[in-house]
C-alpha cells in the first residue's frame, strides 16, 4: 500500500506507434518520491518517446499515467509543468539572447506597478543559482555562458517555474567535463534529499552507478525491467541493454588476432616529419594495407588535426607525405578522395550527414564527387549501391529513400561510413565514429572496421575511449599536446594511459 | 571600469550605432546646409516620417519574433481610402477612426493566425495581406478621394508649439508616433508579452518547451503590427487629407530597412524599438539633406538607405554570428 503512495509517477501499459514503427510497447514505469531513477537503453529503445509522453510532448496510443495517485492525461509541456514535471533536454533549450535571470524566470517574472521588476528578478535568479552552487552575474546573456552554466540555468528554471517534483534530465552530462559533471551530481543529490524525484537518462554507465538508486532498462520499445542499482552488476546491465552477452566483446579479441594475419609487410602510406605549425608537431606515421592504427589521446591533443592533414583539409607546413612512394604535393580533400583516402569527420551532424537528403543520396555523395558532376550515376546504379551498403552495414532504415535525419545516431554514422566505403578507399580515417551511439552499434562498427581491414583496407581509428581504440587497433599511436609521443604495437592499457597522461 | 565600458557597449551597441550614424548624418547635413540647423527641421523629421515610425514600431516587434510583416503599406492604403470614402459619405470621424483600428487589428490577427495555425511562412501570409489590403483600397476607389471632414481638418492642421523653441511646431498626429514608441518600449521591456516576443525570436522551440504562450504571442504581435499600421494609415490620411490606393507604396520595405538599420536582427531575438526610432530618423535625415540640396534625385534616399541597411547587416553578422560560434 505504501508503495502506491510513494509513487509520484506511475505509467502503465504505455504504447506509442510512429508511422508504423512501434516505439513503445506496453511499457510500465514508476518513479518513487525522492529517488534518482536512471532510464537506459540503446538508441531507439524508446527512452525519449517515454519521456516525451510523460512531459506531454507526445500523446500515448494506449496506457494510463498516474501522477501522485491521480489519473492524468498530460496534454502539453505546460500541462506537465503544472503537474510538477519538468524536463531539461540534452541540447539546452533556452533562449540564448535573453539574460540568465530571464531564462530562469520568464513566465513567472516579478512585477511591480505593471512593470517587470528587473531588480527583484535578478536578485531572485542569483539566489536560485547560488542554491545550485553557481555564483554568477545573472544579467549576462545566456548565450555567452558555458554549457555547464546553461545547463544549471535550465535546471534552475525547471525547479523554479514548475516547482518541479519530477525532474527529467535527458543526457545532461554529454557536454560537461568531469568537474562540471561532479557538480551536477552534487546538485542532483541535494535535490533528491529535498524530495525531488529525478529521471536521469545517460549513455555513461559509470555515472549511473555513481548517482542512481534504481534503473529501468528499455530495449526495442519494450520494458526489460526495473532494478535496484545495488542488485545489478554492470555486466548484467549491459547484457540487459543490448540483449546479448558481452561475449561479443571477447569475440573482438579473436577477430583482431585473426585480422593481424592480413596485414601486409610494406607500408604504402608514409608520413615523414609531417607537421602543421600551430596545429600539430612533426610526426611519422606508416600505414600498411590491412592495418588499423589507433590514435589515442585527450580531446585537443592533435588527433583530429592529424586526420585533417592526412585527408588534405589542412596543408602541412613541413615534412612529406608519400603514397606508394610518390610525394603528395596537392593537398585537397577532392584530390585525397582520388588517392583513395576517406575521412569520416568527428561531428557527424555538422560536418557529415545531410539530414534532409535520403539515405541513398547521402551514400552516393562522396562517390559522385569523386567521379565529377558530369559523370552522373544512373538512379538504378545509385539504388544498387545504396542497397548494397544498407545490407552490408546493417543500416536500420525502411528504405534507401528515407531521410537520414529520421535515423538513429548509430545508423547515421553507418550511412557516413557507407558513403566513404562506396568510394572504395584504401585508407579510411574515422574520427570518433562511435560518439553518441549506443553500445550495440558501437560493437558493430568496431567489428566492421576490422573486417574492412581484412579486405586489405587501412584504417586510422580515432576515439576518446581508450578501450575502444585498444579493441580495434593493431597499433596505437599516442598523442599528447599536439605531439605524437609514443607508439605501441602490443596493447597494454596502462602503458598507453601513462603515455597519454605524460607521466 | 574598462570591463564595464565594454559590457555597456556590447549590451547597447545595437542602439548606440544607429544613434551615432544619425548624429553623424545630421551633423554633416547641418554643415553642408546651415538651414538644416534650425530646430524645426529636426521636428519635421517626426512630422514627415510619423507614419513610417508607426509601422516600423509594429514591424520591430514582428521581426523580433523572427517574422516579417509586408502588409503594412497596403493597410495604410486601405485605411486612407476606406476612411476617406466613409467620410465623403457622411460618416462621423469618431466612428471612422475606431473602425479603421478594428480593421487593422483584425487583419493583423488574421495573418497571425494563418502564420501560426496554418503554418504559412510569414513572408507569404503577409504578402497576401498586402495584396488584399491594397486591392481592397482600389476596389473602394480607383482615384484619390479628398477628405473634407471638419474634425479631420482640425486635427490635421492645428499646430502644437514646442516649448523653449520659438516658432517651432508639430501637429497633433505627429504625437502618435512618439506615444506609440513609449508604449512599445513598455511592452517590449516591461511586460511578459514583450519578453516572450524576445524568447520566441531567440529560439521558438525553446520558448515552447519553456511553457511560454508562443501561439498567443505570435498572433498578438501581428495584431499589434496591424494596429500600428492602422494608426499609421489614420495619420497618413490626416497629413495628406486624402485617401488613395497608391499611398505608402513600398513603405513596408522602408520600415524593414529602418528596423534593420536600428540594430534589430532579421533572425529575431536581438534588437529594440529605440534603435528603430533612429533607423527612421536616419531615413528622414537623408530625405531632408536631399531636399536641402534640391538638385539630386530623391531616389538617392533609397540608395543611401540601401547602403546603410547593408552596413547594418554586415555589422550584425560580424558581431552576432561570431558570438554564436564562441
Amino acid at each position: 500500500m505504501s508503495e502506491t503512495v510513494n509513487k509520484i509517477v506511475n505509467m502503465e501499459g504505455i504504447c506509442k506507434t510512429f508511422l508504423s514503427v512501434q516505439a513503445l510497447d506496453q511499457v510500465d514505469f514508476s518513479l518513487l518520491k525522492g529517488e534518482i531513477h536512471a532510464l537506459v537503453g540503446e538508441n531507439g529503445a524508446g527512452k525519449s518517446t517515454l519521456i516525451k509522453i510523460l512531459t506531454g510532448v507526445e500523446q500515448p496510443d494506449a496506457g494510463t499515467i498516474m501522477i501522485n495517485g491521480q489519473k492524468e492525461v498530460i496534454r502539453s509541456p505546460q500541462h506537465a509543468q503544472a503537474l510538477g514535471i519538468s524536463t531539461v533536454y540534452q541540447e539546452v533549450n533556452l533562449c540564448p539572447h535573453l539574460s540568465v535571470a530571464e531564462n530562469i524566470l520568464i513566465g513567472r517574472e516579478p512585477h511591480k506597478f505593471g512593470f517587470l521588476d528587473r531588480k527583484a528578478m535578478n536578485a531572485r535568479a542569483k539566489e536560485i543559482m547560488r542554491g545550485l552552487g553557481v555564483d554568477m552575474d545573472v544579467t549576462q546573456p545566456l548565450g555567452i555562458c558555458s554549457v555547464a552554466v546553461q545547463q544549471m540555468a535550465a535546471i534552475a528554471r525547471a525547479l523554479e517555474i514548475a516547482n518541479a517534483k519530477v525532474l527529467v534530465l535527458d543526457e545532461p552530462t554529454s557536454s560537461l567535463d568531469a568537474n562540471e559533471t561532479a557538480e551536477l551530481f552534487t546538485v542532483m543529490r541535494r535535490l533528491k534529499a529535498e524530495g525531488v524525484s529525478i529521471i536521469f537518462i545517460t549513455h555513461f554507465l559509470n555515472q549511473i552507478y555513481e548517482v542512481a538508486d534504481r534503473i529501468t532498462v528499455l530495449r526495442n520499445g519494450k520494458l526489460v525491467g526495473t532494478y535496484d542499482i545495488k542488485s545489478l552488476s554492470r555486466l548484467e546491465l549491459i547484457t540487459k541493454m543490448i540483449g546479448r552477452s558481452l561475449l561479443e566483446y571477447d569475440e573482438m579479441v579473436n577477430i583482431k588476432k585473426e585480422s593481424r594475419k592480413f596485414i601486409k609487410s610494406e607500408p604504402w602510406l608514409k608520413a615523414e616529419q609531417l607537421s602543421r605549425a600551430g596545429s600539430v608537431e612533426p610526426f611519422d606515421l606508416d600505414l600498411r594495407e590491412g592495418e588499423v592504427v589507433g590514435l589515442a589521446g585527450l580531446l585537443g591533443s592533435g588527433r583530429t588535426e592529424i586526420a585533417q592533414l592526412l585527408f588534405g583539409i589542412d596543408n602541412p607546413t613541413s615534412g612529406t607525405l608519400r603514397i606508394d612512394d610518390v610525394k603528395v604535393e596537392d593537398f585537397a580533400p577532392l584530390k585525397s578522395i582520388g588517392r583513395g583516402v576517406a575521412l569520416c569527420p568527428e561531428d557527424r551532424k555538422e560536418a557529415g550527414i545531410i539530414g534532409d537528403l535520403t539515405v541513398r543520396e547521402n551514400i552516393i555523395l562522396a562517390m559522385q564527387a569523386g567521379l565529377g558532376w558530369f559523370k552522373f550515376l544512373k538512379k538504378q546504379e545509385q539504388y544498387e549501391i545504396a542497397d548494397k551498403y544498407i545490407k552490408l552495414l546493417n543500416i536500420a532504415t525502411p528504405s534507401a529513400d528515407q531521410q537520414v535525419k529520421n535515423l538513429s545516431g548509430g545508423n547515421q554514422q553507418k550511412v557516413i561510413l557507407a558513403r566513404w566505403l562506396a568510394t572504395n578507399p584504401r585508407l579510411l580515417i574515422l574520427d570518433e565514429p562511435t560518439r553518441g551511439i549506443d553500445v550495440g552499434a558501437k560493437a558493430e562498427i568496431q567489428k566492421l572496421v576490422l573486417s574492412l581491414a581484412e579486405e586489405g583496407k587501412s584504417c586510422v581509428f580515432i576515439s576518446s575511449e581508450l578501450e575502444e581504440v585498444l579493441r580495434t587497433s593493431h597499433r596505437v599511436a599516442v598523442m599528447r599536446e599536439r605531439k605524437m609521443v609514443a607508439e605501441f604495437t602490443d596493447e597494454s592499457g596502462d602503458q598507453i594511459m601513462q603515455a597519454i597522461a605524460g607521466s | 571600469m574598462k570591463h564595464q565600458i565594454s559590457r555597456f557597449l556590447i549590451k547597447n551597441g545595437g542602439v548606440l550605432l544607429p544613434f551615432a550614424v544619425f548624429l553623424m548624418i545630421y551633423f554633416i547635413g547641418g554643415k553642408l546646409y546651415p538651414a538644416m540647423q534650425k530646430p524645426q527641421v529636426f521636428f519635421n523629421l517626426f512630422i514627415n516620417d510619423s507614419s513610417l515610425l508607426l509601422v516600423a514600431i509594429g514591424m520591430t516587434l514582428v521581426i523580433l519574433t523572427g517574422g516579417i510583416d509586408l502588409s503594412v503599406g497596403g493597410v495604410i492604403a486601405l485605411v486612407t481610402t476606406a476612411s476617406a470614402a466613409m467620410l465623403r459619405d457622411g460618416a462621423s470621424a469618431y466612428i471612422v477612426m475606431p473602425l479603421m483600428i478594428v480593421i487593422g487589428v483584425s487583419l493583423g490577427a488574421l495573418m497571425g493566425w494563418i502564420i501560426q495555425d496554418l503554418k504559412v511562412q510569414p513572408f507569404i501570409a503577409t504578402l497576401m495581406g498586402l495584396f488584399f489590403a491594397r486591392g481592397m483600397a482600389y476596389i473602394i476607389s480607383l482615384t484619390s478621394v479628398p477628405i473634407k471632414n471638419e474634425v479631420y481638418k482640425t486635427i490635421a492642421l492645428t499646430p502644437i508649439y514646442i516649448p523653449f523653441f520659438p516658432n517651432t511646431y508639430i501637429y497633433i498626429p505627429t504625437l502618435v508616433g512618439p506615444i506609440m514608441l513609449l508604449v512599445a518600449i513598455y511592452i517590449s521591456y516591461f511586460t511578459r508579452f514583450g519578453r516572450t516576443i524576445y524568447a520566441i525570436g531567440s529560439n521558438e522551440q525553446s520558448a515552447m518547451l519553456m511553457g511560454l504562450p508562443v501561439r498567443r504571442t505570435k498572433i498578438l504581435v501581428y495584431a499589434f503590427s496591424g494596429f500600428c499600421s492602422a494608426l499609421a494609415g489614420i495619420v497618413f490620411s490626416l497629413s495628406l487629407l486624402a485617401g488613395y490606393g497608391q499611398f505608402a507604396t513600398g513603405m513596408e520595405l522602408d520600415a524593414i530597412a529602418a528596423v534593420v538599420i536600428g540594430g534589430t536582427a532579421l533572425t529575431g531575438g536581438i534588437g529594440n524599438v529605440i534603435g528603430t526610432l533612429f533607423g527612421v530618423l536616419i531615413h528622414g535625415t537623408i530625405v531632408s539633406v536631399l531636399q536641402f540640396n534640391g538638385t539630386l534625385s530623391s531616389w538617392w534616399t533609397r540608395i543611401g538607405v540601401g547602403i546603410l541597411t547593408l552596413l547594418a547587416i554586415g555589422v550584425q553578422s560580424a558581431f552576432y554570428v561570431r558570438k554564436k560560434r564562441s
